[in-house]
């Protein structure tokens, strides 16, 4: 299959190539459709100007070719896996290229963002044609030094072949190379032909990760900066009031304690003398207003029972639908806040000078930071220069730059270079949590069909984005109908990885497992007779697609063994499309004293073209593992404001002898590829629970699973 | 200050610290060996082990001033350029993601297989329960134990 190609852009305007004063050429390109006609390229790779460019391959004259990473990597792969796309198309030995972090703070860029799994989505054309671009133009240059036409030439693997078979190696013809015209017309690969992408790579930092070599923000060091340990207000909804600093400034090592806002700043010259430092202030507080998860469970349950909720789409006529039918079958779903738990706590380095600001650390929105660190220090944007580190994980995290407006505050106010480092009670306790949910699902059953479905979500703070009412099960049932409503809390909520999906899966995917019982026909057989509804569609909104969901479902139930276990093994199944990738998923389990044990999952992704099969292979495997394990056991409560964990001793994270084995299918297709940092995750509550309910005959409508798992007469 | 003298990776190292400061603070601030990861500060997660006399041990919990005569072992001093068996399973079976952990993971394993030369599915599963993966590479963890113990074997 051709993959599609972009051309309302001119080559010309997202490409420029420079020779570099150190040997070697130098390839800028763009990941936004234009960039300055007028720009004028760096020679030397120090002195890049990134408003102009964000994206740079450097091919040096031996041949060995480095790529700047763009996007930032929190474990997704994407420092692997985009690179692999140029490389491709280049026609380079994977072995020769080089994989760097690029330090970039750009208005031109298309999307340096690690979010929403869109990362490889977005760029998939435009690193095709850059590399292969850049193979022309290699192409060229040895045509032009070999007096021939460039279409007798032949690359490959970094050589150049003629048709008398002389051969000359990119190396060779790179200063040629960069003085050509950027080439309009380019071929892309077959897909067929790939070799780069679609074979395993290996993660391009593993060598660095497991020796122990500094990668990541916290491991970041320069010069005499001071590490500084915040104390926020322990409860959401407090004030600062004043506070006592006698014993912080009398610990070794401390040297400021600055009041900023709403906190208190302890500057010390090693971390462990911050932190402690910190431990001796005292503050008093002025209760506003403290919120108890108590009160929003009366509050969700109030907005689910009442009439004012915004439509986010409807279909047909539920009322009349439900009036009709059979059997009105109805449940709610509740999940709890969780912290985001990225395993390197918050931290950011910021040296904030009268002519420049220098930031540096774990972050997955460098633009979205260094513009608000402009506005906070009323700076330019100009002056502001922020480089990306290696993360230890995201999860949406560090979406938000919340740690890095304090460092550039801190540092600002001290008048010294200085990193925030958040203790891992500092990062539980000041997030930006998944908000807790309740779904109220209903659906009417009439002649063995759903005939209407209801759907209303009560929420904290925000609701579902505006594409999710037009994912499974819209255009499946002709009557239907999405409804939200939130309330505003003083608890910070944001987004965690595959928000909102992640619950909403769970929720509905067992509620479909229930109408397949009441139905009495199979849980899969259920979903693909309501697929048939959506194939034929003509409704543009509806984002997922029937045929490949069916694919995919067809995929999991194969390789999965559906209905085929041995006796004492339960099964169940659960499929969701998010972020642009269908998932089908069949957990496993077994009883053990009772007690549920997950053995097994078998997972079929759509994901196009799967660029990194071991990259992507071990997003799903994570992605599955994740999501079993905040559906089980992450509990997250507030009693006055305050969260009751605030460290892994009362917060539970699945550790290794809870993980069942993960197994991965990818449908084979040649289309673009999608995201998979999220997808994987979203269906894995819902297999579970209809796995536990096929084993136990108890349905699980509330988030974590062990709760009622404890409580229920099984484990006596 | 008291001055402390740490017998770390084979050579000794003097630092100057208060009693109290926990070997972590001590390896990543004073003595810039970065690889062993801050993940919670009270011994929950492993992110943070190194090997004390071989014993895998959680370092945010050992105070420098009990450390007198005891050989420490990080992930830097494990091997030369990542070759220990673990450290070459690791490799093979490209286990990170995001990789924050994985020094943790590698230490405790280490430090396990000095022990179990032929551990079963059920021990390695065991001696692994203490170390968090954010990112649940699990899988590939279990995996690569089994590997390194076949290496080791």
């Amino acid at each position: 299959m051709k993959s599609k190609i972009n051309t309302n852009f001119s080559r010309r305007n997202f490409l420029k190539t420079s020779v570099l004063a150190g040997g070697g050429m130098l390839i800028g390109f763009n990941l936004l459709t234009a960039c300055k006609k007028d720009a004028v390229m760096p020679v030397d790779i120090k002195n890049l100007n990134f408003n102009d460019f964000n994206a740079y391959i450097k091919i040096s004259d031996e041949g060995y070719v480095t790529i700047y990473s763009t996007n930032p990597e929190i474990g997704q792969g994407v420092k692997t896996s985009m690179p692999m796309i140029i490389a491709e198309e280049l026609d380079v030995d994977w072995s020769k290229v080089n994989v760097e972090q690029a330090a970039l703070d750009t208005k031109n860029f298309k999307r340096q963002v690690a979010g929403g799994s869109q990362s490889i989505r977005a760029s998939w054309d435009i690193l095709r044609q850059t590399g292969a671009t850049a193979k022309q133009m290699l192409v060229n240059a040895a045509a032009a030094k070999w007096k021939v036409d460039a279409s007798t030439l032949k690359a490959s693997k970094g050589i150049i072949t003629n048709a008398k078979g002389d051969k000359i190696g990119y190396g060779e013809v790179v200063k040629e190379a960069a003085l050509l015209e950027v080439p309009e017309n380019i071929t892309l690969k077959d897909i067929k032909d790939f070799t780069i992408v679609g074979n395993d790579a290996k993660n391009v930092d593993l060598n660095k990760i497991i020796t122990g070599k500094p990668l990541f923000g916290l491991d970041y060091k320069a010069g005499n900066v001071l590490i500084a340990s915040v104390l926020r207000p322990p409860a959401f909804g407090q004030k600062l009031v004043s506070f006592d600093d006698t014993n912080a400034k009398a610990v070794h090592g401390v040297s400021d304690v600055i009041k900023f806002g709403n906190k208190i700043a302890v500057l010390a010259s090693s971390t462990w003398a911050a932190m402690k430092g910190k431990k001796a202030l005292t503050a008093q507080w002025k209760d506003k207003k403290l919120e108890s998860t108590e009160n929003h469970d009366k509050i969700l349950t109030k907005i689910l029972d009442g009439k004012k909720l915004n439509v986010r789409r409807e279909d047909g006529n539920v009322k009349q639908a439900f009036a009709n039918a059979d059997k009105v079958i109805e449940r709610t779903y509740h999940s709890p806040f969780l912290p985001h738990n990225c395993l390197e706590p918050m931290n950011f380095y910021a040296d904030v000078t009268a002519d420049k600001v220098h930031l540096v650390g774990p972050i997955q929105t460098p633009q979205w930071t260094v513009n608000r660190v402009a506005k906070l220090l009323k700076r330019k944007t100009e002056d502001i220069h922020c480089e990306m580190t290696r993360m230890g994980g995201g999860f949406g995290r560090r979406l938000y730059g919340d740690f890095a407006l304090e460092a550039a505050e801190i540092s600002s106010l001290a008048n010294k270079p200085v990193k925030v480092v958040y203790s891992r009670e500092d990062d539980m306790t000041a997030g930006r949590y998944k908000p807790s949910v309740k779904y109220r699902i209903a659906a009417s059953l009439k002649d063995g069909k759903v005939t209407g479905y209801h759907l209303k979500e009560a929420a904290i703070n925000g609701n579902m984005y505006g594409l999710i009412p037009n994912f499974f099960p819209a255009g499946c049932i002709p009557n239907l109908k999405i409804e939200t409503g939130n309330y505003k809390s003083n608890i910070t909520t944001g987004a965690w990885r595959a928000p909102y999906t992640n619950f909403l899966a769970y929720a509905e995917q067992s509620f479909f497992d229930e109408l397949a019982v009441e139905l009495n026909v199979d849980a899969i057989q259920l979903r693909l007779d309501l697929l048939q509804n959506v194939k034929n569609t003509t409704d543009k909104r509806i984002e997922y697609s029937g045929q490949r969901m069916e694919d995919t479902i067809r995929l999991v139930k194969e390789k999965g063994n559906w209905g085929k276990t041995p006796e004492g093994v339960y099964q169940g199944f659960a499929a969701y499309y998010s972020h642009n990738t269908h998932v089908a998923e069949i957990a496993e389990i077994v009883l053990k004293d009772g007690f549920p044990v997950i053995k097994k999952v078998t997972a079929a992704v759509d994901c196009g073209v799967v660029v990194n099969p071991t990259g992507a292979m071990n997003q799903v495997q994570g992605g599955v593992l994740d999501g079993i394990g905040h559906a089980m056991y992450a509990d997250f409560s507030f009693k006055n404001g305050k969260p009751d964990a605030n460290n892994f001793d009362r917060y539970r994270l699945i550790r290794m002898q809870e993980t069942p084995k993960v197994e991965v299918h990818f449908v084979q297709n040649n289309l673009s590829p999608t995201g998979l940092g999220e997808p994987g995750l979203p269906p894995a509550g819902g297999a579970v629970a209809n796995a536990i309910h096929a084993a136990l005959g108890k349905r699980l409508y509330k988030q974590p699973f062990i709760k009622d798992l404890q409580k229920s007469s099984v484990l006596g | 200050m008291p001055n402390y003298t740490l017998h770390i990776n084979g050579k000794e190292k003097s630092v100057s610290a208060d009693a109290d400061t926990p070997l972590l603070w001590i390896l990543r601030d004073e003595l810039n060996l970065v690889g062993t990861k801050f993940g919670c500060g009270i011994a929950q997660c492993g992110a943070c082990t190194v090997h004390i006399d071989g014993v895998a041990t959680r370092s945010c919990q050992l105070q420098v001033s009990i450390l007198d005569g005891v050989k420490i072992t990080t992930i830097e001093g494990l091997s030369d350029d990542g070759k220990h068996p673990v450290q070459e399973a690791w490799a093979a079976i490209d286990v990170p993601q995001c990789g924050y952990c994985q020094a943790g993971q590698i230490m405790t394993a280490s430090a396990f297989l000095a022990e179990n030369k032929n551990p079963s599915e059920e021990e390695i599963r065991a001696a692994m329960h203490g170390n968090i993966c954010r990112c649940a590479s699990y899988n590939r963890i279990e995996k690569a134990v089994k590997v390194a113990a076949e290496k080791m074997a």
